[in-house]
């Protein structure tokens, strides 16, 4: 099994209530807390494992703008795993999700570095390196409804650009969603094999718009006013 | 390392919890999960009409609301010999509090009720704060809408019956094609967002009319960027190219649309521009069959749709949609010729028209559905026209807002695409009569009589001059000047205009002005220094007292309001109070479904506060006002909760329409049940009515939803709504300004011109008031503002998880744009308008119009404020355009100071502003204005922890 996120960049509108529904679950979460800097000063910051980076693409007027949110991609091969002097960090083999055992992490932010996602924070407080745990304490959690058990930004999603699954089972949605909408790795060329698939923004359909209607009714108009249309 | 070793929470402490959200306007349905009674988690509640699982940014932050350090704990008195607007206050019990307002009160309405002003923010419970200023006998009352929405709500309710706000809702199942209209992260929140996923999943087409690329329109499969103020004329260009091809909908225009009806052509001559009606008052139509003029609200009847035609006693008469065609047909509005002036290429606008009407008439949408019309005839099968529309901010806060709303609603009744499925469809308790069956109180007598409520509410809809809110003279008898011969359709009322006609005694003095949950001193203010200035203005006749000599704030919250107060009424947060948004006022209801919700107390309360709503029931009680009080004198209502489930509107139509009855079983309508509020809970915290098929579309003219809907008192009676493109109630008040009106009519040349130019009872577009005063030249940008999304309409921004999203705001500018004139990201520059000019930060960016500018409003705070360290990043770096916009339109000779705001509606005219950009010289960094930092209140010995570590896990680090 390989669990991990399928980002649908097509609808993602850059709200932001994926980032703050994982800091609201994971405030209280297995790794809790997430320590905020500076709360209420002059620069607030703080532990966040999602995070959405807003670019634009092309100029003005064909400009488009594309919302990116960006969390452990839980990597096939991962190098925050491999650089981990005390073996905090681990990738778990029944399901692929990369954690940080926050009873054997130092804080030495090796993993931080080997990291190209940007995926890990340091709370400062804790000393200890913290990252997207996929809610591992949701979907494994039996006392929630059955289909709550999904990582706290899947649910919340309003535009329900993100989804949830084993992208090992090629007829899992995840993977079918992935296979249709010819979802890809970001910076695969890294080698990491991230686990997490982004959906490229899809192109409309063009609307006919020839032969619409009968032009000249501005001469017509005299004629028309004896066109019988009844209640 | 297995699941197994994973720390999975311990729930034994835990509890779940429905409510309603109140981070925001939208209303969500939320799951609350409590632990030792602290908020361990919030959620969307899944079986929710609005929000069905999800949850926005705020929605989720709502924890560090709860948690707020900014939260008041207790009344507050402004210390005595210290200045309003200090930041001096002493601590005082309830009951002090409430002694001191009930005298003060008590002595006002037994000699001049209007001498009260209450004005209200972002609640939601007008019905309750309506009646309540009914009851006290002041016309002074209205909530916020009048800065933030108006404009569409009346251009709605003057046209179709139901409105773009909060009345209507587009049809996500079955849309193929949206258009959105300046809209940004506004109303409504998740629904949108929620639906935006259902057109782009379904293959539709989503058009961004707007002059910003962020936030939904990011999304968009195409993105027009407009010039702001120009929506109206490229709407009128659309109905130029419908009508030119003969692209509407005939069916639809006869049976449910003014377009057949007849007006009286007499131009410069009483009467000129009405309906020809018969002697019951009916409309008239001419009958191609029967060769004669029939009553347009007939039922078999065969219209002519165009043409001209002659009275019965020779006035000359035209068709309604004749009057349309030559207006519209007229090459002013040809797409090449508006192009320039709205920034969009011709083939745009002509391709938009097209696309629609492929859309509406080419892919329409059947659906075999059983109904019966209005007038009793059967049809098997509902059509719909599945092009969805929506509008708000961008079209809303432009003096001439109203028209260009109603421009849009014109392209939707050509489609013939509303209420119907895949487009713009009707929220229930609307459609309603255009406009609704509700005039303000005008009884000049009433108004002035001590120790009476008023006969009406202080808010409705005039149809006419007789219904403006005037003395004899024609002078204003509200404070903000609403239902006046300035801004006589004003169905929100002008709460941006409060305090500066209450300084200036103009109208009239008033002795006390109570705010709740409105930034008035701040970022809800047009002119934020000068109104500052105003709220500590001595009265040099009165020496001692201010020119507004009692102001009550009203919040949860430590705002910059708060700051100028004179008595402190702290509130509860939305997890601490029972509250409930009530088909009365702004209920959650969806096209498919009536629905209303409630909130009741989550968490303890841990400070001396009390909901503002058990406040309001405790002055009615103790001011005896009629509905609050048995004819001995007693209290008819416990308390809130109680008030609620018995007070009754109507027999049988109370404040929540869920398990009514007295055994909870009746909908909509029924006596009280005690156990209401139980059922409520019970049910997650909402109720909804779903509509059967029948009655879901067509409403307008659906007659077994009507009769429901007459039953339970959201109609008068079950008649068909015609949809009035051509307005005759703006036409009457067009009459009062050509001095044609047999009824009151203005004296001053102003309102006269005023009535004659934006009166038109056909949509139409001019130039923003304010720019037809301000040379461009001197001006070339335009300058606006929106909210993120992540604190849309949200009361939070000190929101300690938000904030580290955005605690800053820049101004935005096309990057092109701003190369040309040496400009680069970061730069701080000097912003300047006719009222004022302002430093602040710049960032450049793709998506924004060229000659726009715009930013994040109400991010700049005042320091010290809201709970935030002095030094916080909102005090420092963040701004307000605020400081630039006037309340008043720039002077112009031989005119008293009107208003910035739209001139039929009174909608403040925020985004009609124009300034000129220049770069800040070296050295000259940091916001400006700067304000002095707000004193802690007494309760806070303002430190803050530089860390937090909020936590609700038992076995945390």
């Amino acid at each position: 099994m390989r669990l991990g996120l399928v980002i649908d960049l097509d609808v993602c509108v850059g709200c932001h209530a994926c980032a703050v529904a994982c800091k609201e679950w994971n405030a209280s979460g297995t790794t809790a807390p997430l320590t905020d800097y500076e709360p209420y000063g002059a620069e607030p910051s703080g532990v966040w494992f999602n995070r959405i980076r807003h670019y634009e693409v092309g100029e003005y007027p064909h400009n488009k703008t594309i919302n990116f949110p960006m969390s452990c991609m839980h990597c096939e091969d991962a190098a925050c795993v491999t650089v981990c002097p005390t073996g905090a960090s681990y990738k778990r083999a029944e399901d692929g999700i990369v954690l940080v055992d926050q009873d054997k992490c130092m804080g030495c932010n090796l993993c931080s570095w080997a990291c190209p996602y940007g995926a890990r924070e340091l709370d400062r407080e804790s000393g200890t390196m913290k990252k997207c745990t996929l809610c591992v304490d949701r979907i494994y959690d039996t006392k929630l409804p059955f289909e709550e058990r999904q990582p706290a930004c899947v649910l919340t999603c309003p535009t329900h650009a993100r989804m949830f699954g084993d992208l090992d089972d090629p007829e899992s949605a995840v993977s079918q969603r992935v296979r249709e909408r010819e979802g890809y790795q970001l910076m695969p060329e890294l080698g990491y094999n991230p686990t997490n698939h982004y959906l490229p923004p899809r192109t409309a359909t063009p609307i006919p718009t020839e032969n619409m209607g009968k032009p000249g009714f501005k001469d017509r108009l005299k004629s028309l006013a004896n066109k019988i249309v009844k209640r | 390392m297995s699941a197994a070793t994973i720390k999975i929470e311990n729930h034994e402490q835990q509890e779940v919890k429905f409510t309603t959200c109140y981070m925001c306007a939208c209303r969500c349905g939320i799951k609350v999960t409590l632990e030792a009674g602290k908020v361990r988690f919030i959620q969307g509640n899944r079986n929710h009409p609005t929000n069905q699982g999800v949850l926005c940014a705020k929605g989720s932050a709502g924890i560090m609301k709860q948690y707020s350090r900014a939260k008041l704990s207790k009344p507050l008195m402004r210390k005595p010999g210290t200045h309003r607007g200090a930041g001096e206050f002493v601590e005082i019990e309830w009951e002090q509090a409430l002694d001191i307002l009930t005298d003060r009160l008590d002595l006002i309405r037994s000699t001049d009720p209007s001498k009260l002003a209450f004005f209200t923010g972002r609640d939601q419970m007008q019905a309750l704060t309506g009646l309540w200023a009914q009851q006290f006998g002041t016309p002074n009352w209205a909530a916020h809408g009048g800065f933030c929405s108006v404009n569409m709500a009346a251009a709605g309710l003057y046209t179709i019956g139901f409105s773009f706000w909060e009345f209507g809702a587009p049809d996500w199942d079955y849309a193929k094609y949206f258009v959105m209209w300046g809209v940004a992260e506004d109303h409504s929140s998740n629904p949108i967002k929620i639906g935006l996923e259902k057109l782009k999943r379904h293959g539709g087409k989503f058009v961004s009319i707007n002059p910003v690329r962020t936030g939904y329109s990011a999304i968009a499969d195409e993105w027009i960027p407009i010039k702001p103020g120009m929506d109206g004329l490229l709407a009128l260009s659309v109905v130029h190219v419908l009508l030119s091809r003969e692209l509407f909908d005939w069916e639809f225009l006869v049976r449910y649309t003014n377009a057949p009806w007849m007006v009286v052509q007499t131009p410069g001559k009483m009467g000129d521009g009405l309906f020809l009606r018969d002697e019951a008052g009916n409309p008239l139509v001419w009958d191609l069959e029967k060769q004669t003029f029939v009553s347009a609200l007939d039922a078999d009847i065969a219209p002519a749709v165009f043409g001209e035609f002659v009275a019965p006693d020779g006035r000359p008469l035209k068709t309604s949609m004749q009057l349309m065609a030559e207006r519209y047909l007229d090459e002013r509005y040809a797409p090449e010729n508006v192009a320039a002036e709205c920034g969009v290429p011709a083939e745009a606008i002509e391709r938009m028209a097209l696309e629609m009407a492929h859309v509406a008439f080419k892919e329409t949408v059947e659906l075999d559905i059983e109904w019966t019309d209005i007038w009793g005839r059967k049809h098997d099968k509902v059509i719909g026209r599945p092009v969805a529309m929506y509008a708000m901010r961008g079209i809303s806060a432009h003096s001439n807002g109203f028209h260009a709303c109603r421009a849009i609603h014109l392209i939707q009744m050509l489609l013939g695409a509303l209420d119907g499925p895949g487009n713009f469809r009707a929220r229930a308790p609307y459609p309603k009569p255009i406009p609704p069956h509700q005039v303000p109180e005008n009884n000049i007598d009433i108004i002035h009589a001590p120790n009476t409520p008023l006969s009406r509410p202080p808010l409705g809809f005039p149809t006419r001059p007789e219904d403006l809110v005037i003395d004899h003279d024609g002078n204003p008898l509200r404070i903000d000047k609403a239902y006046s011969w300035e801004t006589p359709i004003a169905s929100h009322g002008l709460m941006h205009m409060v305090i500066t006609n209450a300084t200036n005694h103009d109208p009239y003095a008033i002795d006390t002005l109570i705010l709740f949950m409105a930034n008035m001193a701040w970022n809800s203010s047009m002119n934020t220094k000068s109104v500052q200035q105003m709220l500590v203005e001595e009265d040099p006749e009165e020496p001692g007292q201010y020119k507004i000599p009692f102001l009550v704030m009203v919040d949860a919250f430590h705002s910059e309001t708060v700051n100028f107060a004179d008595l402190v009424l702290p509130d509860t947060t939305y997890l601490e109070r029972h509250d409930c948004i009530s088909l009365l006022d702004r209920p959650i209801s969806e096209p498919d479904a009536a629905a209303d919700a409630i909130r009741y107390p989550l968490v303890e309360l841990d400070r001396d506060v009390k909901p503002w709503q058990e406040v309001l029931v405790e002055l009615a009680s103790r001011l005896k006002f009629p509905a609050f009080t048995h004819k001995d004198g007693t209290r008819k209502f416990k308390n809130y909760p109680d008030f609620i489930v018995n007070y009754e509107r109507s027999p049988g139509v109370g404040f929540l329409a869920g398990w009514r009855g007295k055994d909870g079983d009746k909908s909509l309508k029924g006596e009280p049940n005690p156990k209401q509020w139980e059922k409520y809970i019970e049910n997650e915290s909402f109720f909804a009515h779903h509509w059967p098929d029948n009655m879901k579309y067509n409403r307008f003219a659906n007659k077994d939803y009507l009769e429901v809907a007459a039953d339970v008192g959201f109609v008068g009676k079950a008649e068909p709504i015609i949809m009035q493109f051509y307005s005759e109630p703006l036409q009457k008040f067009r009459l009062a300004g050509q001095g044609l009106y047999d009824g009151p009519q203005p004296k001053n040349q102003t309102d006269r011109d005023r009535l004659v130019k934006y009166f038109d009872p056909l949509p139409l577009w001019y130039q923003p008031l304010e720019q037809q005063r301000v040379n461009e030249a001197d001006y070339p940008f335009y300058a606006l503002t929106q909210r993120p999304m992540m604190m849309y309409h949200s009361w939070d921004s000190q929101n300690v998880w938000l904030r580290q999203i955005l605690a800053q705001n820049y101004m935005y500018m096309n990057r092109g744009k701003a190369e040309r004139m040496g400009l680069a990201d970061d730069d701080w520059i000097w912003v300047e308008s006719h009222n004022g000019k302002i430093r602040c930060q710049l960032k450049t960016m793709e998506g924004c119009e060229e000659n726009t500018v715009w930013t994040w409003n109400a991010i700049g705070k005042q320091g010290g404020a809201w709970g935030l360290k002095p030094e916080a990043s909102e005090a420092k770096k963040g701004f307000l355009l605020n400081h630039l916009i006037s309340e008043l339109l720039p002077e112009k000779q031989g005119e008293r100071r009107v208003t910035n705001s739209d001139p039929v509606t009174g909608q403040a005219a925020w985004f009609d502003l124009r300034v000129k950009i220049y770069k800040a010289a070296a050295g000259e960094v940091g916001t400006w204005p700067e304000f002095p930092a707000i004193k802690p209140l007494p309760h806070d010995d303002g430190e803050r922890p530089n860390v937090l570590r909020y936590s609700t896990r038992s076995d945390a680090e």
